[in-house]
Parts: C-alpha cells; structure tokens; sequence
C-alpha cells in the first residue's frame, strides 16, 4: 500500500488523458449492461433469477443515490425514505392500472412529480426540526403512508394493485396481447467448465417487457441510473452542491456566510424525493403490482444501511452499498434463514471496522488528514506558549 | 368520525390507554437515557425487551405452570419472572453496549455509524430468537428444552390464564387489578428511578457525563462505567416493561420488540428525549392519545393518530413537551 495519493487508484484515473477514461467509463458501463448476460458462474445467484436480482440492485442503487443527496450531502438523516417510494409507486398504480389507464411512460414523470410534491409537503414544516428529530419525524412520516395505503380502500387496501403495466415494448405488442417479434435477440452465456459458450437456447428480446425476463427492465433501470448519476455529478459540483455541503458541515456558519441553508435543505429534500419517487414507479412497472407489505419500515431501514455501508457522501460507495444490502443475501440465498442473521453481523462489522463506509468520500479522507495536522500544529503551539509564559 | 364512542366510553379509553401508555413508558426509559448520555439512538433497545418477554415466558415454563395454578403460586411465579426478565434485559444491553457500541464510542465514530451497528445487533438479536431451535440443535443442546425452543419463528404465549378482577369503577368502566399494576409500577419505578438519578453519585455520574462528557471525565468520573450502568438501568426498565406487557398481552414473538420499539422511540421523542420525566409523560400521552384516535377514527388508524400527534408536538415543540436533557434534570 501505497501512501502517495497520484499512485491511489483515483489518482491514476484522473492522470489518464481525457479519451481513455471516457473509454474506460464507456467500458464500464457496458460491462454492467451486458452483466445479466454473461452469467459469470461465481456471481451468478444460484437459487433466483439473476436478472431479477440485478434489477433489484438497480432500483436499490437508484435509491441510495437519492438517499446519498439527502443523507450524505445534506446531512439530514432521513428514516422514512420508503415514504417517497411508496407515493411513486402508487401514483402509477392509481394512474395506470386502479382509477385510470394512462401509459406508463406518461405516468413517470407525474409520480415523480407527485413524490416531489410530497417531499416539500413534508419538508417545509419539519426541516426547522433539528437533527435526531428529523429522523423520528421522517419516521413517521413513512409510517403513515404505509398505514394510508394500507387503510385507504381507494389505494387497495390490504391488497394493493395489480395489473400496472409495464414501459412499453418496442416494437409495439398487438392489440390482443400476443407479443410481435422484437427488433433482434441477444443469446446469455453459459459456462462449461469455465468455458464459455453462446446458449442459443436463452436469448434476451431486445426491448420487449414481458413478465418472465427481467433483463430488459434491467437494462431499462440501469439507463436511468446512469442519467441521474450524471445529474448527480452536476449538482454536487456546483453552487447548490457547495451550499448542501457548507450546510451539512456547520449549519449555522453556512447561514453566517450567506447561504440559505432552510432553501437549500429544502431542495436535498425533494430531490431526494424526486429519485425515491422515481425508484418507485420504476419498482411499480417491473412488479405489475404492488401493495403495502412492499413499503415496510424495514426498507427504509436497508436504504439507510445501503448509504451508510457504502459510504455516505461518495456517489460510488452508495452504489457499491447498495449492490452489498441487496446482493449478498440474494447470493447466500441458500443459507436461507441464516441470512438476515449474517447480514445484521455484516452491518455491525462493517460500522465498527469502516465506519466511514466502504469507499468513503474523497473530502472526508482529506479532512482527516487536516485534522491530524492541526492537532499537531496545535500542540506545538501549545508548547511554545507555555514556554513564554513560563 | 365517531366521537359518541369516545365520550360513552370515556373512562375505559383513558384508563387502558394509561396502561398501555406505562408500557411504552418504560421501555421509553431506555431509549432516552442512552440518548441522554451518548446521543445516540439506541436502535436495539426493542430486542432487549423482546429478550426480556421471552424470560417471561421461560420462567413460567420452568415452573412447569399451568391455568389450574392458584392464584398465589401464579404472583410467585410473576415476581420471580420479573427478576430474571429484568436480569436478562440487562444483561442483553451490557452485552450489546460492549459488542456493538463500545467499540466506536472508543473510536469516536460519527453518530451514524453507531446507528447502523445498531441496527446490525438489532436484527442478529431478534434472528437469534428466532432461530432458537436451529441454534440448540447446532450446538447439541437440544435434548431436554424442546419446549422453550419450540416452534421458534412462531408466537410463544403464557402457559397461564391471567384474570384481571375489577377493584373499583370510574364512571362506567371497572378498572381492573392489571390496568392498576402497569399504571402503578411504571409510577412507581419511575419515581425510585428519577430519586436514584438525582441523589446518587451513580446517579450523578450520569449528568455530568450527560451535561459534558469531557468535564465529566476531567473530575474523574468513569464513563465507560456511566455508559454500562446507562445501559443496564435502560435494560432492566425494559425487563420490567416485559414482564408487565406479558402480564397483560400474554403472548410474544421474535420480532415483537420492533413496533412496540418504535413506540417507545416515539414516546420518548414526544416527551423530550433525554428527559426521564418527558419519557413517563410521553408513554402516557401516546397510549391515550391512541386509544382516543382508534375510538373516534376506528382502530386501524390509531397509529397514523400516534405519529400525525408526534410531527405536530415536534412542529410547535421542536424539543418535544418537557425538552431534553437528562444532564438538565435538576438535581
């Protein structure tokens, strides 16, 4: 290991010229569109559909990167994100399937919008509470609009809704509902022996959602996630992301020096309900239905793990936390009532032995070695002024 | 809206919403001290009480207690649960503050983290209730305890009929001997509590340590020892609230402790955490406010009642009714 930061891995990127790493990220990101089809036998869960996995993982990291606005950049711990999801998920519910049949394309950006809404709604008076107050009231706020959905016959009730259709296929299915013959088919891999050969017999319809091959809603999630990580980029490098991060590190100095700290805190807030809203309409569509044991406060607890494991603060760790939460038990699936034991032992390893997460952002690790500094410039100024005064 | 329901039966509504309201009290207790000295939300205090339900439960097996039991045996067989509830609960949470706290307070990590442990013990202690039975087979202990074990990921109930008899009537509802207990211990309890927080040097180790840990530990007042004794007091009240809430729901489960955790957080928040009386005063305040939201709006919306009240309290109160602060409790 290492100590010079220009030979860490991050600085070796950053020193590539600028035509590589595009290539390298171009590289990356169609490892992970073709990731469902290469089957690779050892990440490959065993016992469940590994497209459906992946998708889960999507919409997990889709996520912990709203989350990470909320909780990492702006510092508001949040315990009822799965609040924000649920409103998404129901509004193309009610809209799709329930009390309308708009199409589902159409429906995303309204249930985003409405979760959006929702995050104001809810900000706007409890932002002023501080802190570990803001968790117990995010909380409950969650809580409530599990119990709503539960207790509101107009949403389902107990029993949810079924029957959301998912995005459209391209091209478009016939009106009876027998499936047209997509653009091309792409074959998945299958290993022999750690061979690989092209399995004619499992092929992936390009662009066709249908109800057995996740890989498309996959595929689907996963250009969205890359959409609102290079929207995430943006922003955490521009004015508001230097006004989140001034808030999150000393509020009232932030507010000393000019920044609107209650506007800003505002607006991590609706992002963030922006992008839970957006996970949860993209859940709603791959699910074809959804009721309220989907939306339990023990998600919101995940999420929270999924940010906080990763990383809070770094895009890339959330992501990597995310992918840790859903993942792993997936993977271990045959363990089967173990898992949730071994995760909670994962959790409390993780915490105690990274506790700033599993790839801590770039600032923090900075910020520590400041501070180990001035504790050392302290010291010796503290010696010198007793010699004076001695 | 149904509020000829709640006036008809004022009385009953307060009165059982008081006991439930002690329960969460108690439980309450163990979230706002360990905030008042570390500021940090105690995430698995709901599975120390969860422990502490099932050495309830176990005692009255290993009593080999039956319905035909007479009444005394039956209030000897509770005092003695209450013991072992109230020393299992507390050995839980020493074992939890050295396991899964004390390890980052040493490293001073930010609050978060320790929440996540938290989190991480909260869900490998109830998972370890409820996988009993696979644990004792695995270490081979399963021969002669196939009864506490049995049918792990189920409800366990009392082997007991517990019938309240009424003492007296306030308007029209008989109040019973078990509404009058958990009113009574948690009054109680509280009471010996506050006295012992105020007047003891244990007592005053844990303000000072509450008010400014490093001043505390300037005059030389042990913090690990503070924060274990925290933790105990916190997991012994819970044990109580145990023994209580199996006195009167009678059965448990493995992930029982989560909601009625979530509660008592609730409780805790809402009376100021931090604050020992703000616990007592916000347990009360929840369990009526509950009952009176499930009479007038039908009792499957008592929660959305308990946690509309909590964010209003929040909103016009930001530090809940008493404000926080246990280092500020005067003494």
């Amino acid at each position: 290991m290492t100590r010079l930061p220009s030979l860490s891995f991050g600085g070796r990127v950053d020193a590539l010229p600028k035509w590589s790493k595009v290539l390298l990220w171009i590289l990356l990101a169609l490892f992970f569109y073709a990731l469902p089809l290469l089957e690779l036998p050892v990440i490959k869960t065993p016992d469940t559909d590994f497209a459906g996995v992946l998708f889960t993982v999507a919409i997990y990291c889709l996520v912990a990167l709203g989350l990470n606005i909320v909780v990492g950049y702006a510092g508001l711990l949040d315990l009822g994100y799965v609040g924000f999801y649920a409103v998404g998920a129901y509004t193309v519910g009610v809209l799709t399937a329930a009390h309308a049949s708009w199409p589902y394309l159409l429906v995303i950006p309204v249930a985003v919008i409405v979760a959006m809404i929702s995050g104001v709604i809810l900000g706007a008076p409890t932002l002023r509470v501080r802190g570990d107050y803001l968790a117990i009231v995010t909380l409950g706020f969650g809580e409530i609009i599990r119990l709503v959905i539960t207790n509101l016959s107009w949403l389902g009730g107990a029993r949810g809704i079924s029957g959301i259709p998912g995005p459209p296929s391209v091209p478009a299915n016939n009106a009876d509902g027998t499936v047209t013959d997509p653009l091309f088919e792409i074959p998945h891999l299958v290993w022999q022996n750690g061979q690989p050969l092209v399995d004619l017999d499992n092929k992936t319809k390009f662009l066709k959602f249908g109800v057995i091959d996740a890989v498309p809603y996959y595929w689907f999630a996963l250009s969205i996630i890359i959409l609102v990580l290079i929207a995430d980029i943006l922003i955490k490098d521009s004015r508001v992301g230097r006004a989140w991060e001034a808030t999150r590190e000393d509020e009232d100095a932030a507010e000393l020096m000019g920044v609107p700290t209650f506007k800003f805190k505002l607006l991590a807030f609706a992002m963030g309900a922006f992008i839970g809203g957006l996970s949860g309409a993209l859940f709603a569509g791959k699910q074809g239905f959804i009721n309220p044991q989907s939306f339990q406060l023990l998600l919101s607890i995940l999420f929270l793990a999924a940010v906080v494991v990763g990383g809070q603060g770094n895009r890339w760790g959330v992501l990597v936390g995310a992918a840790l939460v859903v993942y792993l038990p997936e993977r271990f699936r045959g363990f089967e009532e173990w898992r949730v034991l071994a995760f909670g032992i994962a959790l409390m390893v993780l915490a105690i032995y990274r506790p700033e997460g599993v790839i801590p952002p770039r600032q923090k690790r900075r910020a520590k070695k400041m501070q180990q500094e001035i504790e050392a410039l302290e010291e010796g100024a503290l010696d010198d002024a007793e010699v004076t005064h001695g | 809206m149904d509020f000829a329901l709640l006036f008809d039966h004022f009385f009953e509504y307060t009165i059982t919403g008081l006991a439930l309201g002690s329960i969460y009290a108690l439980i309450a207790l163990g979230y706002t001290m360990v905030y008042g000295v570390l500021q940090l939300i105690n995430f698995a205090h709901s599975e120390v009480f969860m422990f502490g339900t099932f050495a309830v439960v176990w005692v009255l097996f290993a009593f080999h207690a039956t319905p035909a039991s007479s009444t005394a045996a039956v209030i000897g067989y509770l005092a003695v649960a209450l013991v072992v509830a109230m020393a299992v609960s507390g050995g839980i949470a020493l074992l939890l503050e050295r396991v899964a706290y004390r390890p980052l307070i040493n490293r001073n990590a930010p609050k978060l983290v320790a929440l996540i442990s938290a989190i991480g013990a909260s869900f490998v202690l109830s998972e370890a209730m409820g996988l009993r039975d696979e644990i004792a087979k695995k270490l081979h202990i399963d021969g002669g305890i196939g009864r506490y074990i049995a049918k792990a990921r189920e409800t366990s109930s009392i082997p007991i009929d517990i019938n309240p008899k009424t003492l007296f009537t306030v308007g029209d509802y008989g109040v019973t001997t078990i509404d009058l207990l958990l009113i009574g211990a948690a009054l109680v309890m509280m009471l010996l509590l506050d006295q012992f927080i105020r007047r003891s040097r244990l007592g005053r180790g844990i303000r000072a340590v509450a008010q400014d840990p490093e001043a505390a530990a300037l005059m030389g007042v042990n913090a690990t020892r503070v924060i274990q004794t925290t933790f105990l007091i916190g997991g012994m009240m819970a044990g109580a609230a145990a023994t209580l809430y199996m006195v009167k729901i009678g059965t448990t489960r493995f992930n029982a402790g989560f909601i009625l955790g979530v509660k008592a957080f609730t409780a805790a928040v809402l009376g100021g955490i931090g604050n020992l009386r703000g616990a007592l005063l916000g347990g009360l305040v929840l369990g009526v406010a509950e009952n009176w939201g499930s009479a007038v709006f039908g009792s499957e919306w008592k929660d959305v009642v308990a946690f509309v009240l909590l964010v209003l309290v929040l909103l016009f109160r930001p530090t809940g009714l008493l404000g926080e602060s246990l280092g500020k409790a005067r003494a």
